[in-house]
């Protein structure tokens, strides 16, 4: 076993070597553009691409004719929200009442400050706010809907716990009023079957390097057919993916998440199984281990690789400095340079301390029982020399309730 | 994150961990001040516990605990070693700001050495106030 282990798989992944075999013809001898429409470059590299979108489709259940390549989840998400608000807005740039969007205090910053941006813009945003269990139900949209409503988005599965909300109920609501659903599926789609017609997605998003793609490649899938779902081009130029995207196509990249897709549909289900297995051992090995731990979000609707726990007593970034061995990740990587706690975990309700408390460890391909074993003593010996170390952990040994203590907040 | 040096061999290393026995028995000690500050859901909590010769008024013994990050450890591991020999003034005279030089804590983590700083104070005042020294204590436990 070699050190440091990587448990940060959500963060982002490594790409498979069979992936990157299949990129490196792209660099040299396939160089073309596939926009080149005159001579066997560009051809060539156009068949390459088209291989690839039905690679993506297929493992989406869609129609190639329905994907369009981008940079990656960002900007899939930036696409598909503002994109899709300008488009069916209800009143022009510059007015108020533009229309009303749905979405949730959970999602990705990727997804929270689009939606930001369009409330300045004359949109009406709500951000449901899931229970403790970290899933957002149809009940929950419903409750939420108006007459104005134009666009609902919410994320497939949750990046910092993998709770999976009732998408395809969400889905099928929206069908029914004839409003446009996007899902950002980013951390969703490789791990679990995704079938964009039985699950009432109209527009959904997927990043290369979270399924053992590249890095700077991902798409977004826009529903071509019941309903025809259109979104207005954030970047404008050469008219490429169908005018919706204009930009030369990264064809190493697309290659390589077109390659990534295809070895994750291939073996997803075999996969899952296996990760299923280690997570268990994880979360039942520390726990079982340590008193005051708490495993974060409902117990079975999680995606089978993220173990999100909270350790009680014990300061998040300190635990990660014992853990130096391990790598994974405290709050999601886009915050974790702040002092801030996990406001996915605050949303929750879980309470600033415990959020301050809580580690998320993320498994991949390679993961082995090994590393997972090794990551079961190395927590379990940090934990405790913390809490060692720890005066609410004295506390609450002695019964003290540390909630009812008055704290000097500074 | 990277850390220097300083604050690993703290964090690694932590002196003085502890405290003078249980908190009810420390309260009613004369000769042990103690200082509690800071809040769980700030992320930091530290606690020092300071013992004095009441002839000399010099801090004999310091032993502190610390809910935080590396560099809250340090701080407070720093602190008592600063604290031991030194008067009650001298320990007073203690400024985060050495803390921050010391450690070589980069500038996100200077919160921690105000709270070191607020724990020595809070300490030292509670040690006062319970021998009749100075008119209030700060925060105690």
């Amino acid at each position: 076993m070699r050190l440091p282990i990587y448990l940060d798989h959500a963060a982002t992944t490594p790409c498979d070597p069979r992936v990157v075999e299949a990129m490196l013809p792209c660099f040299t001898e396939n160089f073309g553009n596939p926009g080149s429409r005159n001579h066997g470059f560009g051809w060539r590299a156009e068949e390459v691409v088209d291989l690839a979108r039905e690679q993506v489709a297929s493992l989406l259940g869609a129609d190639r004719k329905e994907i369009i390549f981008t940079s990656g989840s960002t900007e899939s998400n930036n696409l598909a929200i503002k994109g899709g608000a300008y488009m069916y807005a209800r009143a022009p740039q510059g007015s108020a009442g533009r229309g009303h969007i749905i979405s949730c205090a959970i999602e990705h910053k990727a997804v929270l400050d689009p939606c930001k941006r369009l409330q300045k813009e004359g949109f009406d945003v709500t951000l449901l706010e899931p229970p403790r269990d970290g899933i957002v139900t149809r009940e929950m949209v419903e409750r939420e809907l108006r007459d104005d409503t134009i666009l609902v988005t919410i994320m497939w599965a949750n990046n910092e716990m993998g709770t999976i909300n009732e998408v395809p109920e969400i889905g099928a609501l929206c069908h029914d009023r004839g409003i446009v659903f996007h899902t950002d599926a980013t951390q969703w789609v490789g791990k679990m079957p995704t079938d964009v017609n039985r699950d009432n997605v109209d527009l959904l998003s997927l990043s290369g390097h979270k399924i053992y793609g590249p890095k700077g490649v991902g798409a977004l899938y826009v529903r071509r057919r019941k309903p025809r779902i259109r979104v207005q081009a954030i970047s404008e130029g050469g008219g490429q993916e169908r005018g919706f995207r204009s930009g030369t196509l990264n064809v190493p990249g697309i290659v390589g998440l077109g390659a990534a897709c295809e070895i994750c549909q291939r073996e997803m289900d075999a996969e899952r199984e296996r990760l299923l297995t280690l997570r268990r051992r994880l979360e039942e090995g520390i726990t079982s281990r340590l008193d005051t731990t708490q495993i974060n979000g409902d117990r079975d609707r999680r995606l089978p690789n993220i173990a999100n726990i909270s350790y009680g007593f014990v300061e998040g970034e300190s635990l990660m400095m014992a853990l130096k061995e391990i790598a994974m990740s405290s709050g999601s990587a886009c915050t974790s340079a702040s002092l801030e706690p996990s406001y996915v975990l605050k949303a929750i309700g879980i309470g600033d301390d415990l959020a301050h408390s809580s580690l998320r460890m993320s498994l991949g391909r390679w993961t082995t029982q090994q590393e997972i074993d090794y990551a079961i003593d190395a927590t379990v010996r940090a934990v405790s020399k913390l809490r060692e170390l720890s005066p609410l952990y004295d506390m609450h040994k002695e019964g003290i309730d540390i909630t009812k203590i008055e704290w000097q907040a500074h | 994150m990277a850390y220097g040096q300083k604050i690993i061999d703290h964090y690694e290393k932590p002196r003085n961990v502890g405290n003078f026995g249980a908190s009810g028995d420390v309260k009613q000690r004369k000769d042990i001040g103690v200082g509690l500050v800071g809040a769980p859901e700030c992320g930091d909590v530290m606690q020092l516990q300071i013992k004095v010769n009441q002839d000399s008024g010099v801090i004999e013994d310091a032993r502190f605990k610390c809910f935080g990050c590396g560099s809250a450890i340090a701080s407070s591991s720093l602190a008592t070693e600063w604290l031991k020999g030194r008067t009650l003034d001298d320990g007073l005279a203690i400024r985060n700001t050495e803390i921050v030089e010391e450690l070589q804590l980069p500038p996100v983590k200077i919160h921690c050495s105000v709270l070191a700083e607020d724990a020595i104070k809070a300490a030292i005042a509670d040690y006062k106030a319970k021998n009749g020294l100075a008119a209030k204590a700060s925060a105690s436990a």
